[in-house]
């Protein structure tokens, strides 16, 4: 799957307070999150991103709370993708859990806001200017999840059986 | 070859003799855990795959903690939600009003979780029961689904950091000095995906409740889990509040680590975590120029009866500061309870201090104490991200119950031995 979006460029630590703060944590609409995503240090962040945009960021990106919210106010504003040096544990798994595509690799020195970039999602290469880097390979058994359309997928057909 | 005891706990519930890191296991779980803000898509999720049944309704624990008493007409929808979902699949471990306390000190407390067990917690303070030698880490919403449907959850099998400690604590340490030390030493992602694990004779030496409290942070560094030997204390623990059988596992002298880090206890001061990463740590000796407008002294990190009781000892006598305001959250009913019969309740109010009923409340901003535009809190809870306990222009330290009663009276980041 080709994926091509303007970059929206984030620091290291960008934590699950920042991502959604705690107080909009009530609300399940994805729609409403969506607006109040990187609230904190970027309270515009919901009215200039388009849908498409991508996430580029440093290291341990999604660290804090388990709120699966975070990745659904990310998904919520149409973000299809983020790409980080690391990502915090829990984060990880919420973020394939809710659709939401992370590719680890180290290239948010290299681009600057606003460019465009291009990632083949299977093989995990990212191309922009006249750069390219491979991100690190999804783990197999979490391919295999994608690939039964998620967890909760997985397990409808397993009530199904 | 040899196993940890986080590794070992992991086997014994995959059905396998052995298993090491990397390897991605399908595990049995004991408890799964949810709160009333991340049970609401946690029971979304439910209903989409149509599950009629939770797995064992007596394996399933809902505590209503972070928004309640109810700061408003969502979040009481929401505990409205789960508590009609509790009734319908005959949950026996609902836990609101009245029972309810914060879900870290009150699981524990209640004996919901032994020696042994694997629990998994849609709250990334889940981490804390390993201070009893259960595996036990933080999951989201839709994993929990996952767990209380099918009672099995998968796991990629973590490597292992050890934190051996040597020497004698100097007097008002605690394990929330022991933590926020460590952090700050190995960043806030320093154990990314592994496990944390705790030994030494000056571990041996530390109480229940500061081990539940370097358990707790440990996720404040990355970790998957954090986790403890089961001595003398962890069994006298476990017989004063179960009656569930343990199984105690230990590492094997040749497990395999990571790292292995010597920590002399005797070198660990009062430590502070300044704004805005858990491991930006100073010595509170260094931060008395620091004003501070409200200390909180609580969470499922510092809301237990021997935190209570270190503040208690501080404030004894003493009046909070004019410009500052002290809110004392004792984590659950039993604490309440105790902390009002040891007399520490008295001299909280005739210090001046706010008491609150058990909730997670200000710790992460919801409600109960948020901060002004500028303001700034010394608190005993786990985060001091931007914005967490407020407006985004408001910050957080974090310490320990000592220095935080030294802060209120002082109304700045003050030590105890100054009072």
């Amino acid at each position: 799957m080709q994926i091509r979006g303007r970059v929206w460029k984030f620091g290291d630590n960008i934590d699950t307070d920042i991502i959604i703060p705690a107080k909009y944590l009530a609300m399940t609409d994805p729609v409403s999150l969506g607006e109040h995503c990187m609230e904190p240090i970027a309270p515009s962040f919901h009215k200039k991103v388009r849908a498409g945009d991508i996430i580029v960021s440093g290291s341990n990106f999604g660290c804090g709370s388990s709120r699966e919210h975070a990745p659904i106010a990310i998904s919520a504003l149409g973000i299809p993708l983020v790409i980080a040096r690391s990502f915090a544990r829990i984060f990880y798994r919420n973020a394939f859990n809710k659709g939401l595509a992370l590719l680890e690799a180290d290239i948010a020195d290299n681009v600057e806001e606003g460019e465009e970039i291009e990632i083949d999602l299977s093989s995990g290469v990212i191309r922009w200017r006249n750069m390219e880097v491979t991100a690190k390979p999804i783990p197999p058994f979490m391919v295999e999840l994608i690939n039964e359309g998620g967890l909760i997928n997985y397990l409808k057909k397993q009530l199904e059986e | 070859m040899g196993m940890t005891i986080t590794e070992k706990i992991l086997a014994s519930h995959a059905g396998k003799d052995f298993v090491e890191p990397g390897e991605i296991i399908d595990a049995q779980i004991d408890l799964a855990l949810a709160n009333d803000i991340t049970a609401p898509l946690s029971l979304e999720e439910f209903e989409k795959v149509g599950a009629k049944n939770v797995f064992d309704p007596d394996k399933v624990v809902l505590v209503m903690d972070h928004f309640t008493p109810s700061k408003d007409i969502l979040s009481a929808e929401n505990c409205k939600k789960i508590r009609e979902f509790a009734i319908e699949h005959k949950i026996t471990h609902f836990y609101e009003g009245g029972n309810c306390g914060i879900e870290h000190a009150l699981l524990p407390e209640q004996g919901l979780v032994v020696a042994g067990d694997l629990v998994i917690g849609a709250d990334s303070h889940t981490c804390t029961y390993g201070a009893l030698g259960a595996f036990a880490t933080g999951v989201g919403s839709t994993d929990l689904t996952y767990g209380m449907v099918k009672g099995r959850i998968w796991f990629k099998v973590p490597e292992s950091i050890k934190f051996h400690c040597y020497g004698k604590w100097s007097k008002w340490v605690t394990g929330k000095d022991l933590i926020l030390h460590i952090i700050g030493m190995i960043g806030v992602d320093g154990a990314l995906y592994a496990a944390m694990e705790f030994d030494g004779e000056a571990i041996s030496a530390l109480s229940m409740d500061s081990r539940f409290t370097i358990a707790n942070m440990t996720i404040e560094a990355g970790s998957k889990n954090g986790i403890f030997r089961v001595d003398e204390k962890t069994l006298a623990y476990m017989k004063a509040h179960s009656k569930k059988p343990y199984r105690v596992f230990e590492s094997d002298p040749d497990a395999k680590y990571r790292e292995v880090f010597e920590i002399d206890a005797s070198k660990i001061e009062l430590n502070v975590a300044c704004p805005s990463l858990p491991s930006n740590v100073k010595s509170a000796r260094e931060l008395g120029d620091t004003r501070i407008d409200q200390v909180v002294i609580g969470s499922c990190t510092n809301g237990r009866i021997s935190d209570l009781e270190a503040a208690a000892k501080v404030f004894e006598g003493n009046k909070v500061s004019g410009g500052t305001r002290c809110i004392i959250i004792p984590a659950t009913p039993k604490i309440y309870r105790q902390g009002m019969r040891e007399g520490y309740f008295d001299v909280f109010l005739d210090a001046g201090c706010i008491i609150s009923p058990p909730t997670c409340g200000p710790c992460l901003g919801g409600h109960m104490g948020i901060l002004a535009k500028g303001e700034k809190a010394l608190a005993t809870t786990n985060r001091n991200f931007i914005g967490r306990m407020g407006h985004p222009q408001s910050e957080v330290y974090l310490a320990g119950p000592a220095v935080a009663a030294a802060t209120a009276i002082k109304g700045r980041i003050a030590h105890p031995e100054e009072i």
